[in-house]
């Protein structure tokens, strides 16, 4: 039981707050933008790797630094949407994902060229765990990740909820046009999208090097389960990707968990299978997502 | 007509061809909405009905003529800008923001402005009473009949110089339908100038001053709204039988 809590559920649920708010991005541009924005991987790299410079600059706390890179990520971001995005904004998904796809691999190259690609250590050393009731270990890094992921996500839901930009941005994920026919000025919707969608990729690239550690393939590497969970949330559902995050997260690390006799129930090099497993059969049975989300 | 009542028209469109990349819907349409009026555009479907009021807006592709707006040309200005200039338009389908609050549509409408616009939602809570007590709903949850309302409520919002509709009462229940007209009415006298599209012909008549019959993207005949209800071609095409002479008003 206390294996199962220190060694599967509570990683699952820090795994699944990095993946909600890597996925609110994705599903944010998405509602949108009306594309699947490969180049998420890459800005959350990006964003960590900012993350990392301001460590080394000022000696804080990447967490007291974050605010910093993810702005200085939304505002990279918004730089790529005006050179990259911005004169295909008329043209089909399609190639609006193939130009995703290569900026992603534009972006990764720039990341390998400035900071090398060696890995390197978000917070040095080894942290000791809290232990409570003598047996359930908590790590001080863990409580910060999933502290610091619920505060963004209260952040999103006071943005789309209560402010104007927010609810232009729900309006244009209903109807582009009718936004258009309404006055909204979309291009400052499209930016803030931009803005907010890579401020939270930047904040879940941080906090998954302060779990682990960063390296130039970080963002690629949770592109497919942060996918998987804006679709299990249902795409372009901001509320449903942060479900959908701690569901991927939570699965992927339960699968792993010797739930009949003594050997894991899937060996944890296919981890990241579950969340496949599970983005193909949403697309097959539910592709609307648990929360009604956009289909194509 | 005198130079000077040209010059007071609160929308002029003069000699306009539009349509969408190759295709040519209007080929030289002119009409004009005078202040205080109701102008009805009726016709058959396909007659370019839409893609004019589409063309004020920047929606279609304009290759000939203008569109004028208190005197300034508008033509070819972008969506957003437009809605600056005064003009706003209910579609006549996907008008309204499924996804967000009644009232929340209703900050949409009146998203250019820039003052408080309080005063004027609870305006609009007076004129659709209905709308009142589903502020809090999401609009995609409302009947057809009150999504209208909140498409008409949301286009008000700016208080503007005229008040585009497209088929406002298509596909609804007569008793909407009436309600709807009554509230153009209601728009109207409190001094908005309204230019519609209509299929129910005859109501939207009743309650016109001016009509305009378009078939295959041309101007046919454009007379008082009384006089068209007495037009025994109009009763013809349009009205399923002979001319409603003397029943004008509903």
């Amino acid at each position: 039981m206390i294996e199962f809590l220190n060694f599967h559920l509570i990683p699952g649920i820090v795994l699944g707050s990095i993946y909600a708010i890597g996925a609110i991005g994705v599903s944010l541009t998405f509602g949108i933008l009306r594309f699947a924005n490969f180049a998420h991987g890459a800005t959350m790299t990006l964003g960590a790797y900012l993350t990392l410079t301001l460590v080394w600059g000022t000696g804080l706390h990447p967490l007291m630094v974050l605010p910093l890179a993810m702005a200085a990520t939304g505002f990279i971001a918004i730089g790529m949407d005006r050179a990259f995005f911005k004169p295909l904004r008329a043209s089909d998904t399609v190639i609006l994902v193939m130009a995703s796809f290569g900026l992603m691999l534009m972006l990764r190259s720039a990341i390998q060229l400035i900071w090398g690609v060696q890995i390197e250590a978000m917070i040095p050393g080894i942290q000791r765990p809290f232990v409570l009731f003598e047996a359930l270990r908590i790590s001080p890094r863990h409580v910060l990740i999933v502290g610091a992921a619920i505060v963004l996500m209260i952040g999103v839901h006071w943005l789309l909820s209560y402010t104007k930009t927010g609810k232009a941005m729900r309006a244009m994920s209903d109807s582009p046009e009718l936004a258009r026919v309404t006055g909204i000025d979309t291009e400052a919707v499209i930016r803030a999208t931009w803005f907010v969608g890579a401020g939270l990729a930047a904040a879940a690239g941080t906090f998954l090097a302060i779990d682990t550690h960063v390296e130039t393939q970080m963002g690629f590497k949770i592109l497919l389960p942060v996918f998987a969970a804006a679709i299990l949330g249902g795409i372009g559902r901001p509320y449903g990707a942060m479900a959908g995050g701690l569901v991927i997260g939570i699965a992927e690390e339960l699968s792993t968990y010797a739930w009949f006799g003594t050997a894991p129930l899937v060996s944890p090099g296919y981890k990241a299978g579950v969340a496949f497993a599970i983005m193909v059969a949403m697309l097959i049975w539910r592709p609307s997502g648990l929360f009604k989300g956009r289909v194509f | 007509m005198s130079a000077q009542a040209e010059a007071s028209r609160v929308l002029d469109i003069r000699d306009l061809y539009c349509g969408y990349g190759e295709t040519e819907i209007l080929h030289g349409v002119s009409l004009h909405v005078d202040p205080g009026e109701i102008v009805v555009i009726i016709g058959p479907n396909g007659a370019g009905k839409s893609t004019a009021m589409k063309a004020i807006f920047g929606l279609s592709r304009v290759t000939g003529g203008a569109i004028d707006l208190a005197g300034q040309d508008i033509t070819g200005l972008q969506p957003d800008r437009v809605v600056r200039q005064g003009v706003c338009y209910v579609p006549q389908t996907s008008n309204v923001f499924v996804n967000l609050s009644v009232e929340e549509n209703l900050e949409m409408g009146a998203y250019v402005r820039t003052d408080d616009f309080r005063p004027r939602i609870e305006e609009m809570y007076t004129l659709f009473p209905d709308l009142r007590e589903k502020r809090g709903q999401p609009a995609g949850t409302l009947s057809g009949g009150q999504r209208q309302m909140v498409a008409m409520a949301k286009a008000l919002m700016l208080d503007p110089k005229i008040l585009l509709l497209d088929e406002p009462t298509a596909g609804l229940s007569p008793k909407f339908r009436g309600e709807i007209f009554r509230v153009v009415r209601e728009i109207n006298a409190a001094g908005t100038p309204i230019l519609m599209v209509e299929q129910n012909a005859k109501q939207a008549l009743g309650i016109a001053s001016r009509g305009y019959i378009l078939v295959d993207g041309t101007n046919r005949l454009d007379d008082t709204g009384a006089s068209l209800l007495a037009n025994t071609e109009v009763a013809e095409m349009f009205l399923g039988g002979k001319a409603a002479s003397g029943e004008v008003a509903s």
